[in-house]
């Protein structure tokens, strides 16, 4: 796996954007900005970064913005390729950023939508697993065990997360991969294969909140590692909706309760309730392998 | 009164109180500012009172999910700010044709679309008369502080279970997110009118004859809600003579309980020259301004406050304009209601809008620089 980073490279997220410190998804927008290029457009819906993207007179990624309503970022996204192609801009880049909120619920209809009739732009999902912006209200990308302050303590999240890898794989799209920004390397190549293929592309960035996790914000990047290395978020690409390709295997997974101890949302999570998750984990990580296949 | 508690309290959290207390027990809500402490409030309550909170997947399923619960036999609300409020108009227009009681609280925001969601504004108040299709009633209340937001909350619950009439609470950023003293009573002394149980033994789900309570599902009842127009029974019909039947008695029904539901409330001079009407947080700055030209200057001028303010309380903003030669709208946007007061004033007055639409409160400075202009 290329892990390199060339920092010799132009950058089109700049210091002075409103994010918390440690916020994951600025840091991957910063990746994948870089990877996408200076052709590009960006649709955003409702989320943190309706915010992080800057106010006038400065605004910290450099690139045309359109702030959509919350439901249709999907939409939005199809009508302005749509627009572009028509008017000849094939070769600019048409990218949506949602949130968590905006792509696993109030997004998930213009999501589908979108995806089936394979428009032709790269839907983004930065997942901090709740709604941050609004004071990190649960979502049904909120895994199990967290609280929030819809579900504050002692109560906690009780469903599962929603799966939205593969319902967004079992739409039959061209792309779908996960990328975090602890595999920074790995996260770009997957944008620049992104940009090469024609059609729907969905990637999934586990994005840390340090606020909302209550994690100390140094420990993004260390959170994103770990996610992968328990295999509670691995690291995937699915072509047509095919066998999902594993693009980082840990040799030996490390126990969800190491990601789990680093964050305050999880506290205090009994002992079976962690045994719970692990087991959940694992058997998703077994199905995976096996839909994987051999190396 | 022994078992009245004083309790400091945000404007959200009165309404979530308020709701607890009118025997609300199912709340679908979705995160949006300047409402979100209401479903905050809610999640944290509810489940300890035997009730549900669910967090929905979004603004158009926490509507519909309300609309659910109330069929389902509990009292049931949910609340939003603008582009959320838009995107219930279709379940809201629902809920009022098939006569489900259900209560939405609007926390107004400066709009339109995404606008400055922490600023505050009355910029909803057509969008709550007219912003789901059809020629249907509805009854919106605008509170003007902490504990009227207690208090109105309460009766819309009330209101709507009575008049099987969906309530829309039109809040705005500076009641929702103000602190003040709230007088709360014990609980259960606020419930009034009950989802009747005793079900009358000729009861058809959409009798034509005055109220008819609404009977759950689940009660050995079988009949049909739909959206369609509908006979007596539910079940959808186009005949000409009972589709306009049907839309009478949702308006007829209002308008027989007007004085139920038409809440206003007069202070000042008896035989004003000046007489302001307003709503909603505006009425504070308008009680600073009254305060000031009528207890200290003896200026002739009055205050008619609007809690309810559709159906618009034409016969109080009449009876006002018979005595005064001016009326000052003062309004956070630019003048909706002053409109209505227009219509209703008829003539007998000059109808001066005072309008501000920036994010920002009319001050009372404001409305006294605007009485300058008639008095002393």
């Amino acid at each position: 796996m290329n892990s390199k980073i060339n920092f010799i490279q132009p950058e089109y997220l700049h210091s002075g954007h409103y994010a918390c410190p440690g916020c994951g998804a600025a840091l991957a927008v910063r990746y994948l900005a870089r990877a996408l290029g200076p052709d590009l457009v960006v649709v955003i819906t409702a989320s943190c970064w309706s915010i992080i993207a800057g106010m006038p007179p400065l605004s910290a990624l450099k690139c045309p913005i359109l702030h959509c309503p919350f439901p249709s970022a999907g939409a939005v996204g199809s009508g302005l390729r749509r627009g572009l192609d028509l008017r000849g801009k094939h070769s600019t880049t048409v990218l949506v950023l949602a949130g968590d909120g905006g792509t696993f619920d109030i997004g998930l209809q213009a999501l589908s939508g979108a995806a089936q009739r394979n428009e032709n732009f790269i839907f983004v999902c930065y997942d901090n697993e709740a709604y941050m912006n609004t004071g990190i209200q649960t979502s049904s990308a909120t895994p199990f065990g967290a609280h929030t302050t819809t579900a504050p303590y002692p109560l906690f999240k009780k469903g599962a997360k929603k799966d939205i890898m593969h319902i967004m794989a079992a739409h039959g799209i061209p792309y779908a991969a996960t990328a975090t920004v602890a595999f920074p390397g790995d996260l770009e190549q997957k944008f620049r294969r992104a940009r090469q293929i024609e059609g729907f592309r969905f990637i999934h960035i586990l994005s840390p909140c340090p606020p909302g996790w209550g994690a100390d914000s140094a420990d993004t990047v260390e959170l994103s590692r770990l996610a992968v290395e328990t295999g509670f978020f691995p690291l995937m690409e699915i072509f047509e909706g095919g066998a999902p390709v594993l693009t980082y295997r840990p040799e030996k997974r490390v126990p969800l309760e190491q990601y789990l101890k680093l964050q305050r949302r999880f506290r205090p999570l009994e002992l079976q309730q962690i045994e719970t998750l692990q087991q959940g984990v694992d058997e998703e990580w077994e199905r995976l392998l096996k839909a994987a296949g051999p190396v | 009164m022994p078992d009245v508690k004083p309790v400091l309290m945000q404007g959200n959290e009165a309404c979530a109180e308020g709701a607890i207390t009118a025997g609300v027990r199912f709340y679908a809500g979705y995160p949006i500012t300047p409402s979100t402490e209401i479903a905050e409030y809610m999640a944290e309550k509810l489940p300890r009172l035997g009730g549900v909170f669910i967090q929905m997947e979004d603004e158009i399923a926490s509507m519909a999910a309300v609309i659910g619960a109330s069929i389902g036999g509990k009292r049931a609300l949910t609340a939003t700010s603008g582009p959320g409020f838009s995107l219930k108009q279709e379940n809201l227009g629902y809920a009022i044709m098939a006569e489900i009681p259900c209560v939405v609280v609007n926390v107004q925001r400066m709009g339109p679309s995404t606008g400055v969601p922490t600023a505050p504004s009355q910029g909803d108040v057509m969008q709550a008369r007219w912003g789901t299709h059809g020629d249907h009633p509805i009854i919106v209340f605008s509170p003007a502080s902490v504990y009227e937001t207690f208090y109105l909350t309460i009766a819309a619950v009330n209101l709507s279970q009575k008049l099987r009439q969906p309530v829309v609470l039109l809040l705005d950023e500076v009641v929702g997110h103000m602190r003040e003293k709230v007088l709360i009573p014990e609980m259960g002394k606020l419930m009034v009118e009950k989802i009747s149980d005793q079900v009358p033994p000729d009861w058809k789900p959409y009798d034509d004859k005055g109220l008819t309570p609404l009977v759950p599902f689940g009660s050995g009842h079988f009949y049909h809600v739909t959206g369609l127009y509908h006979d007596e029974f539910g079940f959808p019909t186009g005949e000409p003579a009972v589709v306009s039947r049907v839309l009478d008695r949702l308006h007829n029904k209002l308008e027989q309980y007007r004085h139920e539901i038409t809440f206003t409330n007069y202070i000042g001079h008896k035989e004003p020259r000046v007489g302001i009407v307003t709503y909603g947080c505006t009425v504070r700055s308008a009680r600073a301004a009254v305060k000031k030209a009528y207890w200290q200057n003896r200026w002739p001028v009055g205050l008619l406050s609007l809690q309810t303010i559709w159906p618009f309380p034409d016969k109080e903003v009449e009876a006002l304009a018979r005595q005064a030669d001016i009326i000052l709208v003062p309004e956070m946007n630019r003048g909706q209601l002053v409109g209505e007061v227009e219509r209703s004033v008829r003539g007998q007055a000059e109808v001066v809008p005072l309008n501000r639409y920036d994010g920002e409160m009319i001050t009372p400075d404001q409305i006294m620089e605007q009485l300058r202009r008639w008095l002393p």
